[in-house]
């Protein structure tokens, strides 16, 4: 196993099942690399070495028996760190539950393990999910494998750089207003935003919920595919998730793509303008993935999506709004921190909120308390909603015209650590392209299109409710038109992993 | 009090809680059950722990619908669920899932039926389902001086929240208008209606307004209000204290305040706690909720008969006094026993004295639930049957009864086992008179000199000499006719 940033899900479980390596050979090498590479990465915070050499000699004896091996098999995982795992430490990024041990399994990561997955450990994140460069974890910054001075993106940052750097071939992560295609884009993989309720959010611990999702981060369109449809369908254990079927997606990636038609929001291009700025650098490769599709016969049409100007500041209020609520159970008296000596009940409220959660998690309780607050609801919370209603309405006119929306996933390729946290406006208007699908609720996957001075840069496909097929299909296509990109040069070498 | 509300007119509106008596909580399905040692019933949804998400109870659904229905609300076709956020160390989400401006029903009433007057109808403004908390635990441990504990056994357990619109008048009214609400959700069987184990639960808003003005005055907020005896007190002292508050010129305080039910007063909590902005907003972790009208239809057609329908209908079936059938029908489980014991009898209300009286009084002597009864229904018809038939007098049917609840006989396997059969037969009974008048020839001629009180003295003999078997009624008549007969 020298070259592991190259494993395909494919790879694996085909030499797996011509006895070529073993599940627990794989996942041995795994725990290798990660331990070379994570002092300088930050990527992973909590191994599984039990769990997965339980789950990886369960594959292992299937494929001794000459068994059918399950889609996944020995597929090595990593699982951002919001997802509930049963006995496996879960931090949220988080000092607050930084010795919490879950009873439960998130379905997610149930249905992971059943295809054959093998999870490695849990990954760093934006405390509790909160932010675009990772530098909101009580653990530390993840560094992006491309340049360690840069952030990986967030919050899904672990998740976006260990499969970049070859620690696991797939990672889950979660995405609420960003969080899994910003740092996808980052660090130059693929990333999956599913429909709402299409992955159950059953075990992901809670941000702002209707706008929460999970969803897979992968180094290729067809990886995403098979972890996509390993988690998606109904759950009974989310009222939310939707009971629609899950097509084959890996099978329906052949299907064509000439005769798309692909929508470019001009306000995508133009507005970018007013708000800091679209990197030229990114605006370049994104054009230059749209002339690749053009070329492969999909027809480019220039479309509007009039409210996105507002998506930002929309999704502040909704997503706050909600996390002030979801965030109230972290009072010190059932699990996780309490501080120590407090006098009274209050005292105790007062003093486990302020040093357990980190300073951007409170600013966020805060904005979304004022939010929900008598006198500010209809002013803040009720108009937010609808704006995001007309944002929907933007999306659904626009999927009447064309098949899928393209534009840059992020307005800069990765900046710089430090960059941007003294700023938190500035940091919030990273999110400008990807706000709008999760206030729509529509699928969106982003994937490296370029690199523009040296780091990578991604292109988003937004698609209508439940295309996800399209979406991924779309994304394979490109990618064979693009070729290889990645992996970043210094976990490039055979053996190296950033072992330097 | 009376002189109070000669001149001031209160105005009362009640906010009930009833905890519905479904076998899991809301949402999630641990059980319901009562009483088991504390943080039994737990799961990570009603733990709130991260990323735990709810799911709906239809069966809570169904009964709220019910509850509802019962009391005459429309149901709306979609209902949302919202979070109410407050923190407290019972309530394990930080807020509780509830129900705010769209809620399950609205606009229903119940009727008050008030002794001869006419038939009150109050108002109900809104019924809404939500979550119960847990519940703190303040005392009884040996740490409690410095620390309390958490039972979340009743996190999660149904409630339905009922409210009044300030249509009651008195505290009487407010009694009155409990005692309809709870024996309405008893017949629906939406719940226990046990207000010891906090299934029903009442908070009362009440204000004073000078008789004949029609604005309201300041409303106060009563809780804690957790029997009918303490609803009615703390309503009455309240009325006095806010009657007070105006007579010296003062002005009554939009506040809430707590009855102390030992020292019967109520009062002010500390603004802190009551300063609460609940920021409600719709729950994104469900969606909305929709009653269609099949399933509002389906709920409809099989409400039982409801307790003013079922007294109404005792009275005109039955021949019952209108009290009687008001007695029966506070329980449903006795109505419903009376109308087994009654069917195809030709004597309802002798059935009615017997299931009021011993067996009513057998049941509180045992401290039993009228679904334990000793007798089945049939077997107290039979035993009626038997007085009725002049079988047995009824001061044998009582030892009848308690050998039949004793040993769990039959009416005539329990008359058979006692050798109880009264003596019906004429020639016998005159042979039995015959050897009394003999025995006793100086109490005869007194009576026949017209001393006629001395006839209770010769019933008694005879009733002696036949070992109290002889039918009473005949030994009057025969004895008269002996005794006239020379
Ligand atoms: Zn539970």
């Amino acid at each position: 196993m020298t070259e592991l940033p190259l494993l395909s899900v494919e790879i694996v479980r085909r030499r797996i099942g011509e006895r070529q390596t073993t599940a627990t050979a794989l996942a041995e090498a795994c725990f290798g690399a990660i331990a070379a590479a994570n002092p300088r990465l930050n990527g992973y915070l909590t191994l599984s070495q039990e769990r997965a050499r339980t789950q990886a000699e369960r594959i292992d004896r299937l494929a001794d028996q000459g068994l059918p091996l399950p889609p996944l098999a020995g597929v090595p995982v990593a699982v951002k760190d919001v997802l509930s795992t049963r006995g496996l430490r879960t931090t949220c990024g988080s000092r607050m539950l930084e010795n919490y041990l879950p009873q439960y399994d998130a379905t997610a990561v149930e249905r992971l393990e059943a295809a054959g997955a093998v999870i490695l450990g849990k990954v760093n994140c934006d405390e509790f999910a909160m932010g675009s460069s990772n530098e909101n974890s009580a653990y530390g910054p993840v560094r992006n494998p491309w340049d360690t001075e840069r952030v990986p993106g967030g919050s899904s940052g672990g998740s976006a750089a260990a499969v970049a750097a070859g620690l696991g071939v797939a990672a889950l992560g979660s995405d609420t207003g960003g969080s899994i295609r910003q740092p996808a884009a980052f660090c130059g993989v693929v990333g999956l935003l599913p429909t709402y309720g299409r992955v159950s959010r059953f075990g992901l611990v809670a941000f702002g919920s209707s706008l929460d999702h999970v969803g897979p981060l992968a180094r290729s369109a067809k990886d995403a595919a098979y972890l996509l449809a390993a988690i998606a369908g109904a759950d009974p254990k989310d009222a939310t998730s939707a009971d629609v079927p899950v097509p084959d997606y890996v099978a329906e990636l052949e299907q064509p793509i000439a005769g798309l038609k692909i929508g470019i929001p001009c306000e995508a291009f133009a507005a970018a303008g007013e708000t800091g700025g679209l990197d030229a650098g990114v605006n370049a490769a994104v054009r230059g993935a749209l002339d690749a599709l053009e070329r492969a016969d999909c027809q480019l049409v220039e479309i509007r999506l009039p409210h996105t100007e507002y998506a930002t500041a929309t999704y502040y209020l909704i997503a706050t709004a909600e996390a002030s609520a979801n965030l109230a159970r972290y009072d010190g008296v059932r699990y996780g921190f309490r501080a120590p000596e407090a006098e009274s009940l209050g005292a105790m409220y007062r003093q486990t909120r302020d040093h357990g959660f980190g300073a951007e998690v409170k600013r966020r309780i805060l904005l979304g308390t004022y939010a929900l607050s008598a006198g500010y609801y209809d002013a803040y919370y009720r108009r937010a909603q609808r704006v995001r209603a007309r944002i929907a309405e933007d999306y659904r006119q626009a999927f009447q015209q064309v098949d899928v929306i393209a534009m840059p996933t992020t307005p800069t390729p990765a900046f710089r650590i430090g960059e941007r946290i003294e700023d938190p406006l500035r940091m919030y208007l990273n999110d400008i392209y990807t706000v709008s699908a999760d206030l729509a609720g529509v699928p969106a996957i982003s994937l490296p299109c370029g690199l523009a001075g040296g780091l990578p840069v991604g292109v988003q496909f937004t698609g209508n409710y439940f295309a996800e097929s399209l979406l991924l299909r779309l994304a394979h296509h490109y990618e064979r038109l693009r070729g290889p990109i990645g992996p970043p040069p210094a976990f490039a070498t055979p053996g190296g992993n950033g072992a330097q | 009090m009376a002189e109070t509300e000669s001149r001031y007119e209160p105005v009362i509106g009640l906010e009930v809680h009833v905890q519905l008596n479904t076998a899991s909580k809301i949402f999630c399905s641990c059980t319901t059950r009562f009483g088991d040692p504390p943080n039994t019933h737990t799961c990570p949804v009603c733990l709130g722990l991260p990323g735990a998400l709810p799911v709906l109870n239809r069966a809570a659904v169904d009964k709220a619908i019910r509850a509802a229905l019962g009391l005459n609300c429309t149901v709306r076709e979609t209902s949302i669920f919202a979070r109410k956020n407050y923190f407290y160390p019972d309530l394990p989400k930080g807020y509780q899932i509830s129900q705010y401006d769209r809620p399950l029903a609205e606009h229903g009433h119940l009727e008050l039926e008030t002794d001869g007057a006419a038939a009150q109808r109050i108002g109900i403004t809104r019924l809404h389902l939500e979550e119960d908390a847990g519940k703190s635990m303040h005392e009884g441990f040996p740490d409690s001086l410095h620390r309390s504990y958490v039972d979340l056994n009743r996190a999660g357990v149904p409630l339905i929240e009922i409210v009044s619109e300030p249509d009651l008048r008195s505290p009487a009214e407010a009694h009155e208008y409990l005692t309809r609400l709870k024996e309405i959700m008893l017949y629906l069987d939406v719940s226990d209606c046990n207000m010891e184990e906090g299934s029903l639960r009442c908070d009362a808003n009440v204000s004073l307004r000078p008789r004949g003005q029609t604005a309201f005055g300041a409303k106060v907020e009563i809780k804690n209000l957790n029997s009918f005896r303490f609803l009615q007190r703390a309503l009455e002292h309240e009325i006095e204290r806010q009657a007070q508050v105006l007579d010296t010129g003062g002005r009554v305080l939009q506040e809430t305040r707590l009855y102390n039910a030992a020292e019967g007063v109520t009062r002010g909590m500390r603004s802190k706690e009551e300063a609460h902005d609940y920021r409600y907003f719709p729950e994104p972790d469900l969606p909305p909720l929709r009653v269609s009208a099949a399933w509002r239809a389906e709920i409809e057609r099989h409400l039982p008969e409801l307790p003013k329908a079922r007294r109404e209908r005792l009275v005109a079936q039955y021949g019952l006094t209108p009290y009687d059938a008001a007695v029966l029908t506070a329980q449903p489980a006795l109505a419903a026993y009376f109308e087994r014991a009654a069917a195809g009898a030709a004597n309802a209300k002798g059935i009615a004295n017997w299931v009021l009286g011993d067996l009513s009084a057998w049941l509180n002597g045992h401290g039993a639930a009228v679904e334990q009864a000793p007798v089945p229904p049939e077997q107290l018809a039979a035993l009626v049957g038997l007085i009725d038939g002049g079988v047995l007098s009824s001061k044998m049917a009582k030892d009848v009864f308690a050998r039949m609840a004793a040993e769990g006989e039959g009416a005539e396997a329990a008359v058979a086992a006692l050798g109880l059969r009264q003596i019906g037969d004429a020639g016998a009974i005159e042979a039995i008179i015959a050897a009394v008048l003999e025995a006793h020839p100086k109490q005869r001629e007194q009576y026949q000199a017209g001393k006629t009180a001395l006839l209770g003295f010769f019933v008694g003999q005879v009733m002696k000499a036949s070992q109290g078997q002889a039918n009473p009624g005949m030994v009057n008549d025969l004895l008269r006719k002996a005794l006239e007969a020379k």
